[in-house]
């Protein structure tokens, strides 16, 4: 097996979240959930619609970072009009990366603090409110910690997520559809009680404990808990010569540490 | 008959702007800004405003200016400059009053003001803190058999709209030749005065073309006044004909925390559009700006 990193673990374990896909949009902010898009379309869901990342549909999945020669394979436009078109058919996955996330799964990129004066302004809501309560959502979370995990519910509900307290008439909305969480540390559902988070896979090296400690609120696991599937040799081979080419994936991590951890 | 003549100057569509109006501003974060416009503004001693949009460096510049009063948005982004420094002062000071919405029920809200209806229905928005910190919002029940409560995003009309173009005759027709027309349609329609900068003003037979008539999202008996602004998008990008130029907003994001005094009289005080294109490097310079990827 050969070696691989901490960031190619998270991608690998990211393309997963688009899974049954077929032919629906995969929304991917930031370069996890990019390079896991295009990596599941490489592979196992060749149907997957993607984009440029700014307007166009793609038949293949755009290089990251320079292009160099390379040009867009366009296969279709897909304005920001249509995306929301598309959001409210619900035919589309998004991967974004909070700020905040609690136990619910509802997800933060607005404020930081209080609503009136936060101690962190950040983007705002942005489509958070309409992709949670239209389609499927996945998150990546690069620092798995307690200031991301959060106790009680984040300082500004933007993605909404399985909190009946805030369900009109105490219903879930039909649509809502949390699915995969992947961090630095682990891989979750939320598949638990009642739709509670459930650590399903912890990279190699890391301890239950490890990923508890680190979180806000009080994690499930899956009783025979393993570790998060290596990278193949196919999937690395995508990775540095059609999705990365430039390795940006090296600079996600602090030292780019290894997937597998060194024993300390 | 004389066709309508709807061309004038930058300046004159500032004159337009009366303090306490609600302004619509096209593009979407570091994307086709009517910039030229915004520093304009920024000359006049209009105050007060209430300002719609999917917010870029506009947003920033006019809290810091203290002009506004307060902020219809989904976010404030320079795209790859993520976060806004000058919002993010405005908005962790509180000295905006704000309604921040999800991006798409902005577009409904614009949407409703379009077909003069006093909201539209949506789910988006239901179980997030949007309706809690809006409280003004109202949710339905559909009248059928469902019954299903839903947001009644309400109508976000607007006193003026400001959008930018790549090209443009002097009665108003335009084309958006970028991958993305974004909303201006949207801003233009729910405008009682929509006015358009344009990279050039060209003839209305350059518009006879079939695949050109697909990028002309606004027509023209929306328009009530165009104005040149050749590079009038900067630092904001313009596709396909200039890309963002992230030196400058980035040096221009440094300034919150710096202080923006330079800034303002580098670049916007008392400058022309042609005297400000002089200063960040002249046209040439910024027809080379390569396009983004992203």
């Amino acid at each position: 097996m050969s070696d691989y990193t901490l960031a190619e673990l998270c991608i690998c374990a990211a393309a997963e979240a688009f899974r049954g896909e077929g032919e629906n949009l995969a929304t991917s902010i930031g370069l996890v959930p990019r390079l896991a898009a295009g990596l599941a379309k490489l592979t196992f869901e060749p149907d997957l619609m993607i984009t440029d990342g700014e307007a166009y549909l793609v038949a293949e999945p755009v290089p990251l970072g320079p292009r160099g020669d390379y040009q867009i394979k366009i296969e279709g436009l897909m304005t920001y009009e249509r995306v929301f078109d598309i959001v409210y058919r619900g035919l589309r996955q998004a991967m974004v990366t909070p700020v905040q996330l609690d136990r619910f799964g509802q997800t933060n990129i607005s404020i930081v603090g209080d609503y009136a004066k936060p101690k962190t302004a950040l983007l705002g809501v942005r489509g958070y409110p309409g992709n949670t309560i239209n389609n499927a959502n996945s998150m990546f979370v690069p620092s798995h910690d307690q200031r991301t995990f959060v106790s009680g519910e984040v300082d500004m509900v933007g993605g909404i997520g399985y909190n009946a307290a805030r369900w009109p008439g105490g219903e879930k909305p039909t649509w809502l559809d949390l699915r995969l969480v992947v961090s630095n540390l682990a891989v979750m559902d939320f598949q638990g009680r009642d739709n509670a988070i459930r650590v399903i896979s912890l990279h190699p090296g890391v301890t239950f404990e490890e990923v508890q400690d680190n979180t806000g609120f009080e994690l499930e696991a899956l009783s025979s808990l393993g570790e998060t599937p290596a990278p193949s040799t196919e999937q690395l081979t995508l990775l540095n010569e059609r999705l990365d080419p430039h390795q940006l994936r090296a600079g996600l991590f602090k030292d780019n540490p290894p997937g597998r951890r060194l024993a300390s | 008959m004389e066709p309508l003549d709807k061309s004038m100057t930058i300046e004159e569509i500032v004159t337009q702007v009366q303090s306490g109006m609600t302004l619509g501003i096209g593009g979407w974060g570091g994307r086709r800004k009517p910039m030229a416009f915004i520093r304009a503004l920024l000359n006049s001693e209009v105050t007060d405003l209430t300002l719609v949009s999917y917010g870029g460096p506009e947003v920033g510049m006019l809290a810091t200016s203290g002009k506004l009063k307060k902020l219809i948005f989904g976010f404030v982004s320079m795209d790859t400059i993520p976060l806004e420094g000058h919002y993010r002062q405005a908005r962790q000071e509180g000295r905006i009053d704000l309604m921040e919405l999800d991006e798409g029920m902005l577009q409904l809200g614009l949407k409703a003001a379009a077909a003069r209806l006093p909201f539209l229905p949506t789910r988006v928005g239901l179980a997030s803190d949007v309706m809690t910190v809006n409280p003004e919002i109202k949710t339905i029940k559909s009248p059928y058999d469902d019954g299903e409560e839903l947001v009644a995003m309400p109508a976000l009309p607007l006193d003026m709209a400001v959008c930018h173009v790549n090209a443009a005759d002097s009665r108003g027709n335009s084309r958006i030749s970028g991958p993305d027309p974004f909303f201006d349609e949207w801003f233009c329609r729910a405008s009682t005065k929509a006015y358009l900068t344009t990279e050039q003003f060209v003839a209305t037979d350059s518009f006879n073309d079939p695949k050109i008539a697909l990028q002309m999202p606004v027509e023209r008996s929306l328009v009530h006044g165009v104005a040149l602004a050749t590079c009038g998008a900067h630092p904001t990008s313009c596709g396909p004909e200039y890309g963002m130029d992230l030196a400058h907003m980035r040096a221009y994001n440094a300034t919150a925390k710096t202080g923006w005094q330079d800034y303002l009289a580098d670049y916007i005080q008392g400058k022309t559009l042609s005297a400000y294109i002089e200063q960040v490097g002249g046209e040439s310079a910024i027809k080379k700006l390569p396009l983004p990827v992203f």
